[in-house]
């Protein structure tokens, strides 16, 4: 389905979590990523495992869906073990051929490693699965808001966002009907050599580009004809809201980060 | 033996999710060679998956359809081949149009099918003159036309094919009435002139009544009927059953029939209707 | 009645590709009055949306003036709130909606307006409500009909309390389902709203339903009446490129054979009476 798009990889049911100011998500979201990479000890994961599967819960999304976020990784995955298995080289030998071999250190290093990315992985697509790219957008500008004042287009880059969201249906569509009306008039998009398949992509890309710029000036009179002036001065239908539960989650996040800190600097 | 023919013809969109709908529904119909059909329908009653359906873009879920007796998904049959004897001409059609001069973008079909060029050059100036693309036009840039010469440029790009079969899926949407005629007599004048089959998909009950030889009615993705307008518009309660606008002027004798005053059932034409009343006003028949 | 906008003595050029000037309005005067709900009628190319996009300052004429409740379409400083009291709505509904919720579009005016978000939520419901998509305001705008994104983009132009829609063909590329949906709403608004209307289109089956009509061609007003006296001129009408009821090219046709029919017949109802009469009252010819 064509929404399956536009939502990403919303999955939209009820939950706690999905509630939660977007805003709290991104920061959460952050804090973990860097208590991840500040930890340097196995307790870092634990607590990782520990917080990703609290929040997995909360959130009610089903665990198989985590792990479909992770599939598409796996050969990254089986890449890097395979380099941290061969590359490091310390304590034991375990196993040896000509100049590779794989090492006690290996070993620790590169599952520590998979570990960590699993677990990001993990975290980073639990906000993607409980917040609407439209709801992200709207969080992100509103966390760089204050750019505005180095006058960053924040509000601009918002807006495309939003734009691009809302047209990607429309264009895939749009891509659909001209490769079927050009298949219509015998173009040959599935055999030839990549020379061939290539110069047979022109009648589709420049209908589509030339129809892309027509929808462009269209919508910009329609914006401007509905008083758009940029982000000056401009409210919003949509708020958003914290509340005692957003405090609650980056209060116990904030713990764990601690907890992580604590065990670098004693064990 | 009919020029193309449907067998139990269906199609279904996402088997097996909650999305599944049937969009044709056991379709059997059979289309005699140097028919003008016109296809009327809601949107969404099949109307688009039927047209592609006949010209191989879309492979049915089931049944069949037949070229000249042919099979077009048989292992032999080249689908390519098929595309170039049915043509299609999809809605909008002047949002294909890719080439730098409207000489190229005809000579885009004929290209596709390995033609030589003298062939193609007939071909392309035979087909601007059908559609009433004056020759220095050729040699133009297709977006530097007006919207309803762009349409009539792509109509052009499949006719330059030379099929037996012409699809169009609504060829006068958005244009003018002055643009609508244009098309529809143009399309009529092809139409004698080559006697190839059209099948004309069209939202206007008007138009339709005027241009076609016989009309496909199309429901709920099923075939409804397949007869002349005549004997389509006599059953006119059924057609305004099924949510379709009659013309006007159909509607006008149904109610002079309500009153009373006998009328024949299928009344379509406004010219039909003027001859029917004068005849009548003249005394020239009985039946009042 | 209480003038809202008035176009007076307008010219308008756009220069074409090759540098030169093209006239499209030719010295146009026009007083649309509050509440009213007016057409313009025009072919392809008559000026029509060019007219449209004057009435909100998109474009700004060479000659003459626009002034709308008093404020010049030339007053910078005035500018949004003269798009405030003057909503346009385009051909093209995909083109025209920026969010990808239902709500959030409707909302995008009075974001820009910087309404207050609890007043701005009251408004988005009750312009949802007014154009009955209340019950679609969460879903994604891809997912609806073409005439109910039109009506979402109408709701969008409520939502800022015009005093005036301006629809530019705003159902010429919809179904008729569709386009009835529309032409309903937007008679509505002005009947229980009291919104001005003017819509621009090449249809008379809308033009028909409108209390007042204006033709366009080549940048002139050719006849600006009732629909029934417009569509009176029915050879006239027909010169210009554009259609008339087929009740009323039945009545000309029988007028012309020389049986006394009203010329202003515009509606079915109308002329079955006016037939019923010409019949029961025997086979009175007006030859003899």
């Amino acid at each position: 389905m064509l929404s399956d798009i536009t939502l990403g990889q919303y999955f939209p049911i009820e939950s706690v979590v999905h509630r939660m100011d977007a805003r709290f998500k991104i920061i959460i979201t952050m804090l973990f990523l860097v208590m991840l990479f500040w930890g340097q000890r196995w307790t870092t994961l634990l607590v990782g495992l520990f917080f990703t599967v609290l929040a997995t819960l909360c959130s009610k999304i089903p665990f198989k869906m985590i792990w479909k976020s992770i599939k598409p990784l796996l050969p990254i995955l089986l890449f890097t073990t395979i380099l941290n298995l061969l590359m490091i080289d310390g304590g034991d030998v375990y196993w040896q051929w000509k100049f590779l071999k794989i090492t006690e250190e290996g070993v620790i290093t590169s599952a520590f490693m998979v570990s960590r990315i699993c677990l990001l992985i993990a975290g980073t697509s639990l906000l993607t699965y409980t917040t609407s790219p439209i709801v992200l957008t709207d969080a992100i500008e509103a966390l760089l808001s204050p750019l505005k004042k180095l006058k960053m287009p924040v509000h601009e880059l918002a807006m495309m966002m939003t734009i691009a969201l809302r047209f990607i249906p429309t264009l895939i569509e749009e891509t659909n009907k001209i490769i079927a009306a050009q298949k219509a008039r015998g173009a040959d998009l599935e055999s030839g050599s990549l020379k061939q398949r290539i110069k047979a992509l022109v009648p589709i890309l420049i209908p589509l580009f030339v129809s892309a710029f027509r929808r462009a000036t269209d919508l910009a009179l329609a914006m401007e004809c509905r008083c758009y002036h940029g982000g000056e001065g401009r409210t919003r239908l949509r708020q958003l809201q914290s509340g005692m539960r957003d405090y609650i989650a980056l209060a116990i996040t904030l713990l764990l980060f601690a907890v992580v800190i604590a065990a670098n600097a004693l064990l | 033996m009919p020029i193309l023919e449907t067998k139990d013809l269906t199609y279904t969109y996402s088997i097996g999710s909650p999305f599944e709908k049937t969009a044709v529904d056991h379709m059997n119909l059979q289309i005699e060679e140097g028919e003008f059909v016109g296809i009327i329908g809601h949107t969404g009653s099949g109307k688009s998956t039927l047209m592609q359906m006949m010209n191989g873009l879309l492979k049915p879920t089931s049944g069949q359809v037949l070229l000249d007796g042919q099979d077009i998904w048989d292992k032999k049959a080249d689908r390519r081949q098929v595309r170039f004897r049915v043509g299609l001409v999809f809605q909008y059609p002047e949002y294909q149009l890719f080439e730098q001069t409207v000489y190229e973008d005809i000579a885009f079909g004929p290209k596709n099918m390995g033609l030589d060029e003298k062939e193609i050059d007939r071909r392309v100036r035979e087909t601007a003159e059908a559609v009433g693309l004056r020759e220095e036009l050729l040699q133009q840039a297709p977006y530097a036309l007006s919207g309803g010469q762009k349409r009539r440029v792509a109509i052009a790009g499949v006719m330059a094919m030379e099929p037996n079969v012409l699809i169009l899926d609504e060829p006068t949407a958005g244009l003018d009435p002055k643009g609508r005629v244009k098309i529809l007599t143009q399309l009529q004048q092809y139409h004698k002139r080559t006697g190839c089959t059209i099948l004309l998909v069209s939202h206007s009950m008007e138009d339709v009544a005027r241009y076609a030889s016989k009309l496909l009615v199309l429901c709920q993705a099923k075939a409804v009927c397949y007869d002349t307008p005549a004997n389509v518009f006599a059953q006119s309660q059924q057609l305004e059953e099924m949510g379709l606008d009659l013309p006007q002027i159909t509607r006008v004798f149904h109610k002079l029939r309500e009153r009373g005053i006998a009328f024949p059932e299928e009344v379509y034409t406004v010219k039909f209707g003027a001859e029917l009343l004068k005849a009548r006003l003249e005394g020239r028949d009985s039946a009042c | 009645m209480d003038s809202l906008i008035s176009v007076q003595d307008v010219r308008f050029s756009y220069t074409t590709d090759d540098g030169g000037e093209q006239e499209v309005l030719q010295g146009i005067s026009l007083e649309i009055c509050r509440g009213e709900m007016i057409a313009v009628l025009g072919h392809n190319g008559s000026g029509k949306s060019t007219l449209a996009k004057l009435l909100n300052a998109v474009l700004l004429p060479n000659a003459g003036q626009v002034v709308v409740d008093g404020i010049p379409t030339t007053d910078d400083d005035r500018l949004l709130a003269l798009r405030q009291k003057v909503g346009m709505v385009f051909q093209n509904p995909d083109n025209q909606i920026i969010a990808t919720i239902v709500e959030e579009d409707v909302a995008f005016g009075l974001e820009n307006m910087g309404v207050d978000p609890v007043e701005m939520r009251e408004r988005v419901d009750e312009a949802l409500k007014a154009v009955k998509m209340y019950a679609y305001r969460r879903h994604a705008p891809h997912q609806l009909s073409g005439g109910q994104k039109q009506r979402i983009a109408i709701a969008g132009i409520i939502a800022m309390r015009p005093d005036c829609i301006v629809l530019d063909e705003p159902t010429a590329m919809l179904d008729p389902q569709g386009r009835k949906e529309v032409m309903k709403t937007i008679k509505r608004l002005n009947r229980d709203y009291g919104i001005t209307i003017v819509l621009i289109t090449h249809e008379m089956e809308e033009a028909a339903q409108c209390e007042r009509v204006v033709v366009i061609d080549h940048g002139t007003i050719k006849l600006d009446d009732t629909p029934a006296h417009v569509f009176s001129h029915v050879q006239e009408m027909k010169a210009l490129g554009l259609d008339v009821p087929q009740v009323t090219e039945l009545a000309d046709m029988l007028r012309q054979a020389g049986y006394d029919l009203p010329c202003d017949l515009i509606t079915e109802d109308a002329c079955v009476d006016a037939i019923e009469r010409l019949l029961r009252g025997g086979t009175a010819n007006a030859d003899s």
